[in-house]
């Protein structure tokens, strides 16, 4: 793992925090890319810990808050500052995880600097804490990709081990406040492609109003090697990756809901 | 053998060829750039006018396409072992008569290949010999016993020091038995003067040094202008052999196209060049092109028919060489770069629709590796030909990027590029190539006191193994750098013999009549192993480096404990260490004399040989193994890069141009998913990149857009993947055509995408 800190910047120890600046947050990595975390080309900062335990998550190495690097916003901040040229255009910033609404503060501190600095901001979520995002963090986020994993409660808990109604919260609060979003969808077959699912799932969006478009991601086995590495249980295993029919299907559904889902 | 010339092609027109071009002082003097700023006409809008393949296009390319399977079995389609090669050596060929509307072939059947024995008869002979074929007699004896070759006259002046440190593999890939390659004769002045005017222009330079004493310098240059004048009449026999009297400039774009094309070919048929590059020819044509349309005599399908037709011809430039030499190469590259795009001095953007219309082949004929397509990119280059350009990469492969905006302040805006990413000044400038030297292994002789690690020979200065349990990074670095001078002038050593006699031997006469006979030439040296040095020294820095002696006490393997940065992410305390590698070695090469006062330049390109480098080179403190690939040119080592594509190619970035300005190549390969969901997401973000890149100082990208599943399917499934192209380092190949190690090699490289 690598870590975040520029040569020749200090390193504020955790619990130290005195102003925004210095909240220290638990980090993943971080990267600068294109394609999978909004537009353009984008600084990515993936935080550590998330509360829900996604049977397909590719990134089980991010679920433990502990497993992460204790960093200060301010570091994150001077490295993104280091490419502001470079994501001005069309790009920006975008915070991801493992969950960062488990580190509301910190995640507030580095999308409001990276406002500062004019870029666009992106805050990447399951929602599932949405409750814990104040105003003023969603204020200074311009884009929110919202994951919602499947409209059906016991299903989302069977899949996340978590609740669905706090994400069904935080997208009716982020209509309200007339937040563009980006809702992501992850076909797994066999477990969210159902279409009456699907269908209910289109009809909530559709009515929110505020979302711009919604992604169908189809499951892939890349990160199956993984959990063999940490020694996970993967609960997917026999789970094939999602075909392109099955992903144009779940599109065509988003579709006749009047959703963009390109 | 020389055909009677049958002029039934000439006059197409009567009209004077340059009617409707702006005059300038290109029309008192050779001054092709000239021509082109006052007459080209800019295109910004977008790929929509261009035509497809025409039905005689298609049917053409097919033939060809049929004979591509033999070729690929056997190595060679055919060989002429009677006739050695020369610009008036084989009367007219011909795919297909009757399809043809650019006419003329290397030898008098496609795909047939010439000996070109100047480079050196070895060559000759053991490309003959592994595919199975003899020389005639009376050649081999010529060029035995009466001919001496490029090849003998380097080994007469070899020294015992270059000759270890190239059968070590310290130096390699040197043209001291092949064609040098690397000059791009100015085409296009044959369409827009016509010959007789280039032959006035020389024999003008000519008589300038008649008061001159005849110093040793003014007596080469005497003897090589009248060479360069025998081998532009030799260019007029061999168009009069195919029907063509181009003593007179093109009065047509079919005729510009076709002079132009001439006179390449006689490149070709004059010199096995190691690459054999076109130049910057698509706004050049692009004038002829514009008019005829604008006359109402050509249209866009026909404009496109030419185009296509050309680029037909220059797939199948084809050259003698050895199974060895091409499995070095990956296939059988020429190298065909043409240069495409860019801003001028003046701020115009030099793209046409030509330029658009040479990309467009790459969709009416399938992709395929040659012509090597260059983009010049900038930033400010029209929207319209940048999205166009990701597009064709999303779907080929099969262009690479170039940074205008380094190359145009240091050599104008009529610059191309030579092989994969040398810049010269078309016409004005030429390189004495040098391949390169094995940076990391000259690393592990600092270590080893000079010896070999595999062969336990000494090569280098002689010195102790170093001592002690730990390397410590200020002693590594300190015997590095003494290794790195004896390096530097061995290696200079080496190329100012190689030159010597390549210019006495196998001097490139029609090549260099399309230059100016004032020439600026640099002295093209290279560095390959880059990231594999940076990031061993990082871990002596920053890590825990011991030591593992053998038997003969020498270390062979290094235990590395601990973290360190690598290149690759962005970190500057691993990076710093790569700029100052770069830095330290074209230092080093400055000092030492050169053959012809070349000025010295550097690249960090491996071409494909990061295989077979890493293959003669032991374990290294980085902890890569003995025997595993470099990483291409100046890329990070694969899987090292953990931090994106921008990260990656950031590092790569800050390799300053002016201690490389020969080229800093990087090979990137992003899947289509890594680049955004929809198409036109994937263009603009490509665009994106390509922007970032240049202006944050990057020169050189080659983008592939794969899936690493796709690759995989190809190795297990060729005969679905005949035109697969890949970008691998300054060029492209077949995918299917490299050997099965190399493929492994692309596969386990870092794909950059998203999940």
């Amino acid at each position: 793992m690598t870590t975040l800190t520029m040569p020749g910047s200090s390193r504020a120890a955790p619990g130290t925090a005195a102003g925004p600046g210095t909240v220290t947050g638990s980090v993943h990595s971080w990267d600068i890319s294109t394609g999978q975390d909004g537009p353009g080309l984008r600084f990515v900062l993936f935080t550590s810990g998330c509360p829900l335990a996604c049977a397909y998550c590719h990134n089980p190495d991010t679920q433990m808050m502990r497993n992460g690097t204790p960093t200060t916003a301010d570091e994150v901040l001077t490295r993104i500052h280091r490419y502001r040229s470079l994501l001005g255009g069309s790009g920006g910033v975008t915070i991801s995880g493992g969950e960062p609404l488990l580190q509301p503060e910190f995640t507030e501190a580095v999308l409001k600097g990276a406002k500062a600095m004019g870029l666009h901001t992106a805050l990447d979520t399951s929602g599932a804490l949405g409750d814990r995002a104040s105003d003023e963090l969603l204020e200074a986020a311009d884009l929110v990709l919202l994951d919602i994993k499947s409209i059906n409660p016991v299903l989302y808990r069977d899949l996340t081990r978590g609740p669905l109604m706090p994400t069904l919260r935080f997208s009716e609060r982020l209509a309200a406040l007339d937040k563009r979003v980006w809702v992501r969808f992850v076909l797994v077959p066999g477990w969210t492609d159902a279409p009456e699912h699907v269908e209910r799932l289109a009809r909530h969006i559709a009515a929110l109003g505020n979302v711009e478009r919604v992604d169908v991601l189809g499951y892939h086995t890349l990160g199956r090697e993984k959990y063999a590495e940490l020694g996970l249980e993967d609960r997917l295993a026999r789970v094939p990756a999602a075909t392109r029919e099955q992903v144009d299907a779940a599109r065509a559904i988003f579709a006749a809901a009047g959703l963009n889902a390109p | 053998m020389t055909a009677t010339p049958v002029l039934d092609q000439r006059p197409l027109t009567d009209l004077d060829p340059w009617r409707g071009f702006a005059t300038g002082p290109w029309c008192d003097h050779i001054d092709v750039r000239d021509f082109i700023q006052r007459t080209y006409k800019p295109y910004d809008g977008d790929a929509g006018f261009l035509a497809g393949p025409t039905a005689r296009t298609t049917r053409l390319w097919a033939q060809l396409t049929e004979m591509f399977p033999r070729e690929r079995e056997f190595g060679v389609y055919d060989i002429d072992t009677a006739t050695p090669g020369s610009i008036t050596s084989h009367g007219p060929g011909y795919i297909d008569r009757e399809l043809e509307i650019v006419v003329g072939l290397q030898t008098d059947a496609p795909l047939k290949r010439a000996m070109m024995p100047n480079g050196g008869w070895k060559m000759v002979k053991d490309a003959l010999d592994a595919y199975g074929y003899e020389a005639d007699p009376r050649v081999r004896e010529i060029f035995t016993k009466y001919r001496k070759t490029h090849n003998d006259g380097v080994f007469d002046a070899y020294t015992p020091q270059v000759l270890a440190a190239r059968k070590s593999g310290l130096i390699t890939g040197l043209p001291d038995a092949y064609g040098r390659g690397r000059i791009i004769g100015d085409y296009r002045r044959v369409p827009l003067y016509g010959v007789q005017r280039l032959i006035e222009a020389k024999q003008a330079d000519h008589h300038a040094l008649d008061a001159k004493p005849s110093t040793e310098d003014v007596i080469r240059s005497r003897e090589e202008i009248a060479e360069q004048i025998r081998a532009l009449k030799d260019l007029l026999t061999m168009a009069a052999s195919y029907g063509f009297d181009i003593s007179g400039p093109a009065g047509t774009a079919r005729e510009a196209v076709q002079w132009l094309y001439f006179a390449y070919l006689a490149a070709t048929r004059d010199q096995n060049g190691a690459a054999m590059s076109l130049g910057r020819t698509s706004t050049f044509l692009d004038v002829y092109l514009e008019r005829d349309l604008a006359d109402g005599t050509l249209t866009e399908s026909e404009a496109q028919e030419l185009v296509d037709d050309l680029v037909v011809k220059l797939r199948i430039i084809r050259f003698l060489r050895t199974p060895a030499y091409d499995a070095l190469f990956s296939g059988d590259p020429t190298w065909v770069t043409e240069s495409i795009g860019g801003i001028g001095t003046d701020g115009r953007s030099l793209v046409t629709k030509t330029s658009f219309r040479y990309l467009q082949t790459l969709y009416n004929l399938g992709p395929a590796p040659e012509p090597n397509l260059t983009v010049f990119w900038s930033p400010a280059l029209p929207e319209g030909f940048k999205r166009f350009c990701a597009q064709v990469s999303l779907d080929t492969s099969a262009i690479q990027y170039e940074s205008d905006e380094l190359m145009r302040p240091r050599w104008g805006d009529d610059t191309a590029i030579a092989c994969c990413v040398s810049p010269m000044a078309v016409g004005k400038s030429m390189q004495f190539f040098g391949a390169r030297v094995n940076l990391a292994k000259t690393l592990l002789y600092a270590v080893n006191g000079g010896r070999d690690e595999v062969s336990g020979a000494q090569v280098g200065p002689a010195g102790p193994v170093l001592e002690g349990d730990r390397l410590t990074y200020d002693e590594v670095r300190a015997r590095l750098d003494s290794m790195m001078d004896w390096l530097a002038r061995t290696y200079v050593d080496a190329l100012n013999i190689i030159h010597f006699m390549h210019d006495k031997y196998a001097y490139e006469r029609l090549e260099m009549a399309l230059h100016d006979s004032h020439v600026h030439r640099t002295m093209a040296c290279g560095i390959a192993g880059l990231s594999v040095a940076a990031d061993s020294l990082s871990a002596i820095k920053y890590a825990t480096v011991r030591p593992v002696r053998d038997e003969r006490g020498l270390v062979v393997d290094y235990e590395t404990e601990g973290d360190y940065p690598t290149y690759g992410n962005d970190d500057d305390r691993v990076d710093a260490i790569a700029v100052e590698l770069v830095e330290a070695f074209i230092e080093k090469v400055r000092q030492q004399p050169t053959y012809r006062n070349a000025e010295h330049t550097q690249s960090v390109l491996t071409i494909t040989s990061n295989v077979v480098y890493g293959k003669a080179t032991g374990n290294t403190p980085d902890g890569r193994r003995a025997g595993e690939p470099f990483a291409p040119g100046a890329n990070p080592m694969n899987g090292r890069d953990r931090h994106g594509i921008m990260a990656a190619v950031l590092s790569v970035a800050k390799i300053p141009f002016d201690s490389a300005r020969d080229g800093v190549s990087l090979t990137t390969t992003v899947t289509p998913a890594g680049l955004g969901r929809t198409r036109p997401e994937q263009i603009d973000n490509l665009v994106s990149v390509l922007d970032g890149y240049v202006a944050s100082a990057g020169f050189h990208m080659n983008v592939n857009v794969l899936d690493r599943e796709t690759l995989i399917d190809a190795m297990a499934h060729p005969e679905n993947y005949p035109q697969l192209t890949i970008r691998v380092s300054g060029y492209a190949v077949n995918f299917v055509r490299l050997t099965p190690e190399q493929q492994r090699d692309v596969v386990n490289r870092t794909f950059h995408g998203g999940l």
